[in-house]
C-alpha cells in the first residue's frame, strides 16, 4: 500500500455520513457571500438595494491571485458589512436576502477557470486557475486528484466521488489537457472501496490511473501524497509544480467540470455536517449559507454542543457564532459534544519523541515550540518552521499535552508579519 | 460570552497521556522485579518497597518547595525512578542505603536540573553510581540466589579470567548460557533474567513506548566489538545488565536524544563505552556508566545531529529542464 513516512491512525466516525446520498440543502433566506474566499480580497461590484441572479459575479480583483465570487441566490443586496469568516476572523461580506426564485444569469460558453470563481475544493481555496497556468519553465507530467478524504468525520468527497465520478475524471481530464500532462492519477484511502471501485469503472476506457493509498493521516496532505504515489519530494519553501505535478481536489476537478458543461460560476458544493447533529448529512449548499441554516437542516443539535468547527477535527477551525457562512473551500461543519470536547494543561515535555517520530515531514516539533515559546521565532524558523504542513499530529501526540502545532504556527505568523 | 469553545486546532486528542506511558513501563518491569524477588528472597521486597517510597515522598517533598502541583506523572515517574534503582543494585544492600540512594535521585539528579523532562542524567543510574562510590565493599556483594552465600557475578569472574576459560573452552558453556537466560545467576536484582525482561520489552515496543533503534544499536554495537576483541559476544550481550540497561535504562525519554540518527549515535556509544569498560577498564560491569557518559551527551547530539526535514535539499526540477 502507498502511503508517505510519519504520519498516524485515528478514529474516523465516517460512518455517521458515509454512504449517505448527497441532498439538495433548503436555500437560505439570508446568503452571506464572503468576499474573501481565495486569494486577494474582492471589491464589492454591487452595492445595497441592488438586486442580483444566481451566478452574477459580486465580487473582483486586479491582484494576480484572486478569483472573484458570485452570488448563490437571486435576490437584493441588502448590505456590504464586516461579517463573520470561516477563518474565525470578520471579513467583507454581502448580505443577499433571496428572493426564493433562484433566477439564473446567462450561461457563458467556454467559462474561464478564473471567471467560474474556482478556488481549491479541499479547504486550500487557493485559485485554481493559477495552478493550472504553472509559470514559465515549469514542465508538469503528472495531474494527481486527491480523493484521499484523510480528516476524520469529512464524507463529501468520498460521496461525490461515488455519486459525481464520471464528472470529476472529465474534470480530470480537462486538467491534464490544459497543462499538457501525460500522467493523470487519482489517489483514495482505502477505507473508501466503494469509491475506489466507481472510478475504477469510469475510467476503464482513459489511461487515468487510480490507486488506493494507506488510510493514515495526513495522507491528503499535497506533500504526503506526492511522495506516496510518485516518491517525489516537493523542495523546501516551494510547490508541486516545481517537480513537475500538480494536486488537484477531486471536488475542484468536479467544480472545473460543471462549470464548462453549464457554463455557470461556481455557487454551491458538496459539505458534511456531521456530528452532534440529529440526522448527519452530505449536503448540496449554496455557498453563503449559514451554519445555524445547515443545522436545522439537519434536525437541529443533538446532545449538548461544545465546538463548531468549520473542517475536520484536526485543522478546522472553531466558531463562535452560528452566523458564519459557508465558503467555496468549507468542507464540514462539524459539532462536537461536550463530553468529546476535553481540555487540558499543557505539562513540560517528558521528550518521548511521539511527535518527531510522526510527523509527516520530519520535523522536531518539540524544538521549534520550545523555541516559539520563549519569543527566539528565528531559531524556529532555522529549524524548519516554514516547512510545517499545520497537521496537528504533534499536539494530537503529545502526552503532556502541549499544543505544538499552535506555537509552531506563531513562528511561522511571526515570519510573515515581518 | 459565546456558548461554544474557541480552541486552535486539534480538536482531538490521544488517551495516551504520559500517566498511561509510566503505567505501562512500570507493568513492563514488574515481571523482572518478581523474578527478583522469587530468586533473592526477604531483602529483596524490603528494597524495592523503601526505594519506591522514598522516591515519591521526595518527589512530594521537592514538588512542595518548588511550589509546584503534583500531577500524576511527576508521582509515577518517582515510581519508575524507585523501582529501577531497586532494580539496578545487589539484593544485599541494606534498606537504609537504598533510601539514601532515592532521596539523591530524585532531589539532587532530578528535581535540581528542574524536575521532570528537564534531568539530564538518568536518576535510577545516577544514585546506583553514587551509591556504588559512596559504599564500594557493599554495592559490590552478590549472593547467589536461592542462598545465603555470596559469591562473584559472572562478569566478575570474566575479569579474573576463570569463567573466560570455562565460556571458551568446555562442553559445559551451554549451561552457562542458559543460566543468563532465564536469570538463575548472581547479580542485580531486577538484572538477572534476560528473558523475563525480553517480555517486558516486547511489551513497550509493541505499545509503541520505547523506541528499537537505541537498544538495537546498543546491543548489537556490544556483540560487534566484543567479538572484535576476542570475547563471547552471546555471552557479553547477556551478561550483567545490558538487557536491562538497553531495553529499559537508555531508552528513557528524558535522557536520550530526539532525532532518529541522534539516537542511533546514542546506542552506538553507550554500546562502545560498556564493552570498553568490561573488557579493558578497571570495573567488571560498564552499562551503568555508559548510559550516563552518553546522558552527558545527549545535549550536543541533540544540536548537532539533525535529520533531513522533508523537501530539504531537493532539487527544483524547474533547472533540471534546461540541462536536458
Amino acid at each position: 500500500m502507498k502511503t508517505f513516512k510519519g504520519g498516524i491512525h485515528l478514529e474516523y466516525h465516517k460512518e455517521l455520513t458515509a454512504g449517505k446520498p448527497i441532498r439538495d440543502a433548503k436555500e437560505p433566506k439570508i446568503a452571506l457571500i464572503h468576499l474573501s474566499q481565495g486569494g486577494a480580497i474582492c471589491q464589492p461590484l454591487v452595492k445595497a438595494g441592488d438586486l442580483v441572479k444566481v451566478g452574477q459575479k459580486l465580487g473582483d480583483s486586479d491582484k494576480l491571485i484572486s478569483a472573484p465570487v458570485h452570488s448563490s441566490v437571486s435576490g437584493k443586496v441588502t448590505a456590504i458589512e464586516n461579517a463573520p469568516h470561516p477563518n474565525g476572523t470578520a471579513s467583507k461580506a454581502v448580505y443577499i436576502e433571496s428572493d426564493r426564485k433562484s433566477e439564473k444569469v446567462e450561461p457563458i460558453m467556454n467559462i474561464s477557470v478564473r471567471e467560474a470563481g474556482i478556488v481549491g475544493m479541499g479547504g486550500g481555496s487557493f485559485p485554481a486557475h493559477i495552478k493550472l497556468n504553472p509559470t514559465m519553465g515549469h514542465i508538469i507530467d503528472t495531474v494527481i486528484l486527491n480523493g484521499a478524504e484523510c480528516e476524520p468525520y469529512i464524507t463529501c468527497d468520498h460521496a461525490l466521488m461515488i455519486e459525481e465520478p464520471l464528472s470529476i475524471i472529465e474534470g480530470l481530464i480537462g486538467i491534464l489537457n490544459t497543462v499538457g500532462a501525460k500522467q493523470g492519477i487519482i489517489a483514495v484511502e482505502d477505507n473508501k472501496l466503494d469509491a475506489y471501485k466507481k472510478i475504477k469503472d469510469v475510467i476503464i476506457q482513459t489511461n487515468i490511473k487510480a490507486v488506493l493509498v494507506e488510510t493514515k493521516y495526513p495522507e491528503g496532505g499535497e506533500k504526503e501524497l506526492v511522495y506516496a504515489l510518485l516518491k517525489r519530494e516537493v523542495p523546501s519553501g516551494g510547490f508541486p509544480m516545481d517537480i513537475g505535478c500538480i494536486v488537484s481536489n477531486v471536488g475542484t476537478a468536479h467544480a472545473i467540470n460543471r462549470s464548462q458543461k453549464t457554463g455557470m460560476p461556481l455557487t454551491e458544493r458538496v459539505i458534511t455536517v456531521t456530528g452532534a447533529v440529529k440526522n448527519p448529512s452530505n449536503l448540496r449548499v449554496k455557498v453563503g449559507t449559514k451554519i445555524i441554516d445547515l443545522i436545522d437542516d439537519c434536525g437541529g443539535f443533538s446532545g449538548n454542543p461544545k465546538k463548531v468547527i468549520l473542517g475536520g477535527p484536526m485543522m478546522g477551525i472553531t466558531q463562535h457564532t452560528l452566523e458564519t457562512p459557508i465558503a467555496k473551500c468549507t468542507t464540514c461543519v462539524l459539532v462536537l459534544d461536550e463530553k468529546d470536547v476535553k481540555l487540558f494543561e499543557e505539562q513540560s515535555c517528558i521528550r518521548c519523541c511521539r511527535c518527531v517520530d510522526t510527523c509527516p515531514v520530519q520535523l522536531m516539533p518539540n524544538f521549534l515550540a520550545d523555541y516559539s515559546q520563549n519569543d527566539m521565532f528565528a531559531k524556529a524558523i532555522d529549524g524548519g518552521a516554514m516547512d510545517c504542513i499545520e497537521c496537528g499530529i504533534c499536539s494530537y501526540v503529545c502526552p503532556t499535552r502541549r499544543e505544538l502545532v499552535h506555537w509552531i504556527k506563531l513562528a511561522k505568523a511571526k515570519k510573515a508579519k515581518k | 460570552m459565546s456558548r461554544f469553545s474557541i480552541t486552535h486546532a486539534p480538536h482531538i486528542k490521544t488517551k495516551e497521556d504520559s500517566a498511561r506511558i509510566m503505567t505501562y513501563t512500570i507493568l513492563a518491569l514488574l515481571p523482572a522485579a518478581i523474578v527478583g524477588i522469587y530468586l533473592f528472597g526477604k531483602n529483596s521486597i524490603i528494597l524495592i518497597a523503601s526505594s519506591i517510597i522514598a522516591t515519591v515522598l521526595t518527589e512530594y517533598l521537592m514538588l512542595f518547595m518548588r511550589g509546584k502541583k503534583a500531577v500524576p506523572a511527576d508521582v509515577l515517574s518517582a515510581v519508575i525512578t524507585g523501582l529501577l534503582l531497586a532494580m539496578v543494585i545487589t539484593p544485599a544492600t541494606p534498606w537504609w542505603m537504598v533510601v539514601i540512594g532515592s532521596i539523591f535521585a530524585i532531589s539532587i539528579v532530578k528535581h535540581a536540573f528542574g524536575g521532570l523532562g528537564f534531568n539530564i542524567f538518568n536518576p535510577a543510574l545516577a544514585a546506583r553510581a553514587f551509591m556504588l562510590a559512596s559504599w564500594p565493599m557493599i554495592m559490590t556483594t552478590w549472593p547467589r540466589p536461592f542462598d545465603a552465600v555470596t559469591g562473584a557475578t559472572h562478569l566478575a569472574l570474566v575479569k579474573s579470567k576463570m569463567l573466560e576459560m570455562s565460556i571458551m573452552n568446555m562442553p559445559g558453556h551451554i549451561n552457562t548460557y542458559w543460566q543468563l537466560f532465564i536469570g538463575s545467576r548472581g547479580g542485580s536484582l531486577g538484572e538477572t533474567s534476560v528473558i523475563v525482561l525480553l517480555i517486558g520489552a516486547a511489551f513497550l515496543l509493541i505499545k509503541g513506548i520505547i523506541d528499537w533503534r537505541i537498544p538495537a544499536s546498543f546491543i548489537l554495537t556490544v556483540a560487534v566489538l566484543s567479538a572484535l576483541f576476542g570475547s563471547d559476544p552471546i555471552f557479553h550481550v547477556m551478561a550483567g545488565g545490558l538487557i536491562l540497561g538497553a531495553f529499559f535504562m537508555a531508552t528513557d525519554p528524558v535522557t536520550k536524544p530526539m532525532g532518529r540518527a541522534g539516537r542511533w549515535i546514542f546506542g552506538l556509544g553507550c554500546g562502545a563505552i560498556t564493552v570498553i569498560i568490561r573488557l579493558l577498564g578497571g570495573y567488571p560491569e560498564g552499562v551503568c556508566y555508559a548510559i550516563l557518559i552518553m546522558n552527558g551527551f545527549t545535549p550536543l547530539i541533540d544540536r548537532y545531529v539533525i535529520d533531513r526535514v522533508y523537501g530539504h535539499g531537493v532539487k527544483n526540477r524547474k533547472n533540471d529542464k534546461r540541462h536536458h
